[in-house]
């Protein structure tokens, strides 16, 4: 079953489920019923003003009825799939209808992810503290010069409680030992709670993917703060600081930091006015405003109303901020398609790079994607070099643009769950494929 | 009599098992580390050998294997002493032959329980091996 044209499946399904005739939902739609029927069999391509009618009178967010707009939830399904295979890698769910699942059952589909995304934070939980418990020397070190202490004191004490006649040198020689054993116990025990107290910060940077925590966080107030435009940044401190992991509380304090230090240098009624006309290229908005190319992305990405999508990494290819736009998947889990622009402009820092970019299995759609890498070098000069890319994800509006003899550039999210075949990029084996 | 060879790297242990088995009837030679190896074990003529798993300098997983070994200690019986949480080393230890594990913090009565018995079978299998050898080596 092809992964396009399925709209009209799932418009169909939606529109059965809810037991009402096409006549009703066309009309409500204002389109007329044999046409609906038309979209229903996916033999018309359906517009968007459209569509968004439809999904009104359905009662669901055009996004979910939208082509490849599914894709977050069924690339989760899919995702989730993958995780419990059988043996061998054999497919235990019906991965080739997974779009019609979700189309029919978005409630369920919905818990299939919530519980698979449930399931990988606590096995990463399980697996943080198993590596702490069988790797850490720390705490075997610990223990194990308690358990000593404690040996040698009930050792002498039961000798002391248990022999009699003993001889007064001897007593005395115990009763010293056990004086001196119990005092390393005491030590000993103060140094493992205190490990234990300190270490739970690190424990918690195993159990919750601090990136997650964070996205959430901005994702809640939909990416805006404006708090940073009128020196009430603050108040952001403090919702940072209810974050729940030690380790996102400090991301996601850095973070902050460095957005505070950018709307200072570029406030974002500067930006506006600049953006009147249109997006300017980010490189020309860096030269006006003097400021980094990066700087620019940055707010571009906290610009109210817009929803250009941002990923930045660092010199490992690790993700380090996330703000997703609608149709280009992020990966979870795992790292993400090496034919992302991001890092190709890793590899040439300085270098402006432009892509025309579609996602593998929703070509319809088109991303204007722009990166820059940068180096910095806290340390001065004989110091280390650290570097870090940005790509700024513009959403093409009208479907397909015009692109080059070459066509767009086809990227996934990771190669796990991309249906892009004869990948030359490709690490690992899909479990998607276009039927 | 039994000899006891006892390898113990905290003082006040050694002390206390060493009051322990001299009290009940044993003669023990107590050695903080392992560095002096098989010799100075064999020294002490052991009917058994009580080993800490975790020494400096040579571990006790050594000290072990060099004790089965060593033609002179093979048949020697070894209690050793382990803490709690050192899972893969007992195991490690069980294939180079250990007799016999005890955990720290161990009960006084278990230790001598454990020597008792551990000197009674080695006695028994040394009785054995020393009426074959009698009678391959055909001594008059």
């Amino acid at each position: 079953m092809p992964m396009q044209a399925l709209t009209g499946t799932r418009l169909r399904e939606r529109r059965l489920a809810l037991g009402v005739r096409q006549a009703e939902i066309a009309e409500a739609a204002g389109i007329s019923a044999s046409y609906l029927n038309l979209i229903e069999h996916n033999r018309r391509r359906v517009r968007g003003d459209v569509l968004a009618a439809l999904a009104a009178a359905l009662g669901v967010p055009a996004a979910q009825l939208a082509e490849g707009a599914e894709g977050g939830l069924a690339d989760d399904l899919r995702a989730a799939a993958a995780a419990v295979a059988g043996a061998g890698g054999a497919e235990l769910a019906e991965v080739d209808r997974v779009e019609e699942f979700a189309g029919r059952f978005p409630g369920w589909a919905g818990v299939v992810v919530a519980l698979h995304a449930r399931m990988s934070s606590l096995e990463r939980a399980v697996e943080a503290l198993n590596d702490r418990m069988t790797h850490d020397p720390h705490l075997s070190e610990s223990l194990h010069e308690v358990l000593s202490a404690l040996s040698s004191v009930r050792s002498t004490a039961a000798i002391l409680a248990e022999t009699e006649e003993i001889e007064p040198e001897w007593r005395a020689r115990f009763h010293r030992n056990m004086h001196e054993d119990s005092e390393r116990m005491a030590a000993g025990a103060e140094a493992l709670v205190a490990y234990l107290d300190g270490s739970e910060a690190a424990a918690e940077a195993g159990i919750a993917a601090p990136l997650e925590e964070m996205e959430a966080w901005l994702s809640g107030r939909g990416w805006a703060l404006p708090e940073l435009e009128d020196g009430r940044g603050e108040t952001l401190g403090a919702e940072v600081g209810r974050l729940a992991s030690g380790a996102a509380r400090e991301l996601a304090a850095g973070w902050l930091a460095q957005a505070a230090a950018d709307a200072v240098v570029l406030p974002m009624a500067d930006l506006a006015a600049a953006l009147e006309g249109g997006l300017p290229d980010p490189l020309r908005l860096a030269a006006r405003f003097a400021v980094g190319v990066e700087v620019v992305f940055r707010r571009l990405a906290l610009m109210p109303g817009r929803a250009y999508g941002l990923v930045s990494c660092d010199g490992s290819g690790t993700l380090l901020f996330r703000r997703p736009t609608e149709g280009f998947p992020l990966p979870r889990f795992g790292a993400a398609c090496p034919l992302w622009p991001l890092y190709a402009a890793l590899g040439h820092p300085g270098r402006a790079v432009l892509a025309e970019v579609a996602v593998a299995g929703r070509r319809s759609r088109r991303f204007r994607v722009l990166a820059h890498a940068g180096l910095r070098h806290p340390e001065g000069f004989g110091g280390v070099e650290l570097r870090e890319a940005h790509m700024l994800v513009l959403p093409v509006d009208g479907g397909a643009a015009p692109t080059g003899p070459a066509g767009p550039l086809v990227v996934g999210s990771t190669c796990r769950i991309c249906p892009k075949s004869g990948c030359p990029a490709r690490r690992e084996p899909s479990i998607v494929s276009l039927g | 009599m039994a000899r006891v060879v006892l390898i113990e790297d905290e003082p006040n242990i050694a002390e206390a098992i060493r009051f322990l088995l001299v009290r009940d009837g044993c003669e023990v030679l107590a050695l903080p580390d392992g560095l002096g190896g098989v010799a100075a074990i064999a020294a002490g003529r052991p009917d058994i050998v009580i080993l800490d798993l975790m020494l400096p300098g040579v571990s006790g997983l050594d000290l072990l294997a060099a004790i089965r070994a060593d033609a002179g200690l093979a048949a020697v019986p070894v209690l050793m002493l382990t803490a709690k949480g050192q899972g893969r080393d007992r195991e490690a230890a069980e294939r180079a032959g250990v007799s016999r594990f005890m955990t720290k913090p161990f009960a006084n009565a278990e230790m001598l329980a454990a020597v008792r018995d551990l000197v009674g079978q080695g006695r028994e299998r040394g009785h054995d091996q020393g009426h074959d050898q009698g009678q391959g080596g055909g001594r008059p």
